[in-house]
């Protein structure tokens, strides 16, 4: 199932055989996946399938019931608070919802990081968010609040956030959920001129197939609590994992069919 | 009668739980404050909101009951033809008892229940997680700053209204009922000494603790609430248990330490 190019390149992150439970439903039944250094992977699968219980079990909120989760081959799921808060200063997270400080100005969010984790000068920290902010298209926006801003603006006030300290991974939850076609065009056009220039490891939670396949390395489903091959966009596409071919289907429809045949068959 | 038990246990182990939660919290807290690194102006800023500007509502609330005071103490002394011991037993009573309760009282309604509220939205819409996150601590960064201003600004705003409600007993004792000025500082100056101030610091100290581990805890265990932390009414429900609890255990832990320190 495993690619060969997946086997050998240095690995970032690695999930082993990881389960969780939520009361008596099991939501995770044995996830293995593995991120390389320096690849964009994708997690797709329907809604409710606990793609972001991944996310967060790899970013460290949550404890596996069983199994592993190793950055950069340290194993999380048994590390106190001060080697997961070392661990996480390589980390960049831009949230589902962007969890940004509702009561703090775009630019005290995008400074909170810098000013808590590095020793910079104010003045450098203002050039530095300067910079961010530049990067992300976002000029003027320094001295309003998130509330004032547009869904995408947000957005993009987070992925600057995330991006403050130089992460080695980044990950994305649902990066553009609820955004129109251009506005996650600009999503995904920031995100691939970033990774360019960082060289950030990236992992994405997305629903938005087909698009998400272009920017990625490697796509992973997850469906019935397994991760259900992770394979480059081509091999995903071409799949037999009935699981795989079924998602494939349903969200870029039949692939030798015109929705007319289908239709006609019904 | 077993579904009975078992919900007398699950009660008994969420409350359980709970306080080990609150104790836990109050240690990693505790740690923090006496560990650097040391930050300065989130520190002013925090007595900023929760000192200085109580300090109107301190004023009010010490001037009337200050008056009230005098007013109830005089017809009460008069009875007995002692109206010259007004000044002690308004200084007494607010330097022992009314001035830190209800000080404390005030800064529950105005400061507590607002930390619960701020805390408890960042945990709802995930800035909490988001911090953990960036490897900022979250205990350092939100709760430290209230805890160490908490307990700076208590004592001092009990000061406060321990000496505007001294004055409000004399506008009203010596102004309106025509006790002697002179008798009732006099008097206050005999009765008071230096454990009855003692008392009320003590007090002030332990009760400013109070309120912002309360408030602070319940904002942050949010997402524990068993009656649902979920949106805006999970948070309306946390803030309003932590104003009651917090006044309960203000009032409660007067007594107690009443006894102990009398």
């Amino acid at each position: 199932m495993e690619n060969e190019k997946l086997k050998d390149c240095p690995v970032s992150i690695e999930l082993a055989g990881v389960e969780k439970y939520f009361g008596s439903q099991k939501v995770l039944d044995g996830v293995n996946l593995r991120v390389c250094e320096g690849t964009t992977t994708v997690i797709v699968g329907a809604s409710g399938q606990g793609k972001s219980v991944i996310l967060k079990h790899m970013l460290g909120l949550m404890r596996p019931d069983a199994g592993r989760v190793e950055i950069f081959g340290q194993d999380i799921t048994q590390a106190s608070a001060r080697q997961l808060k070392v661990v996480r200063r390589d980390f960049g997270v831009l949230f589902q919802n962007v969890a940004l400080f509702d009561s703090m100005t775009i630019f005290d969010n995008v400074a909170l990081p810098l000013r808590e984790r590095t020793h910079d000068s104010s003045r450098q920290i203002a050039a530095r968010v300067e910079e961010l902010l530049q990067m992300m298209d976002l000029p003027g926006a320094a001295s309003k609040y998130p509330a004032q801003l547009s869904g995408g603006m947000q957005k993009r006030v987070g992925l600057a956030r995330a991006l403050a300290l130089n992460p080695k991974v980044v990950f994305f939850d649902e990066p553009t959920t609820g955004l129109d076609v251009l506005k996650s065009n600009e999503i995904y056009r920031l995100f691939h001129h970033t990774q360019a220039e960082l060289g950030y490891t990236a992992v994405i939670v997305s629903h938005d197939v087909p698009k998400i396949f272009k920017l990625s390395d490697h796509v992973a489903l997850l469906a019935e609590g397994v991760i259900q091959g992770q394979l480059t966009p081509e091999e995903f596409q071409r799949s037999e994992n009935p699981l795989i071919r079924n998602f494939v289907e349903t969200t870029m429809g039949p692939i030798y069919s015109s929705e007319r045949e289908e239709a006609a068959l019904q | 009668m077993l579904l009975l038990f078992g919900k007398i246990g699950d009660y008994t182990l969420y409350y359980l739980e709970q306080a080990g939660r609150m104790g836990v919290f109050l240690f990693q807290c505790s740690w923090r404050v006496l560990t650097p690194p040391y930050r300065f102006f989130p520190v002013i800023r925090q007595i900023n909101f929760i000192g200085a500007r109580s300090i109107f509502v301190i004023f009010f609330t010490g001037g009337f009951t200050g008056m009230v005071l005098a007013l109830q103490g005089y017809y009460t002394l008069r009875k007995f033809g002692s109206e010259g011991l007004l000044g002690s037993a308004v200084a007494l009573s607010l330097i022992r008892e009314l001035g830190p309760v209800t000080a404390a009282l005030m800064v529950i309604g105005r400061a507590g229940s607002a930390m619960t509220a701020e805390i408890g939205i960042m945990r709802n819409s995930e800035q909490i997680d988001a911090l953990e996150c960036m490897a900022v601590d979250p205990w350092r960064y939100l709760m430290v700053p209230k805890f160490i201003a908490a307990v700076i600004s208590m004592p001092l705003l009990t000061a406060i209204f321990d000496v505007v409600g001294i004055f409000g007993g004399y506008l009203v004792g010596s102004l309106m009922l025509g006790v002697n000025g002179g008798t009732y500082f006099q008097g206050m100056y005999q009765s008071v000494h230096w454990v009855d101030v003692e008392m009320g610091l003590i007090k002030s100290l332990v009760f400013g603790l109070l309120i912002v581990w309360i408030s602070t805890a319940k904002g942050y265990f949010l997402h524990w609430e068993r009656s649902g932390g979920f949106g805006a009414e999970g948070v309306s429900r946390a803030t309003t248990s932590s104003v009651v609890l917090a006044s309960v255990t203000v009032l409660v832990w007067d007594y107690l330490l009443s006894a102990i320190l009398l």
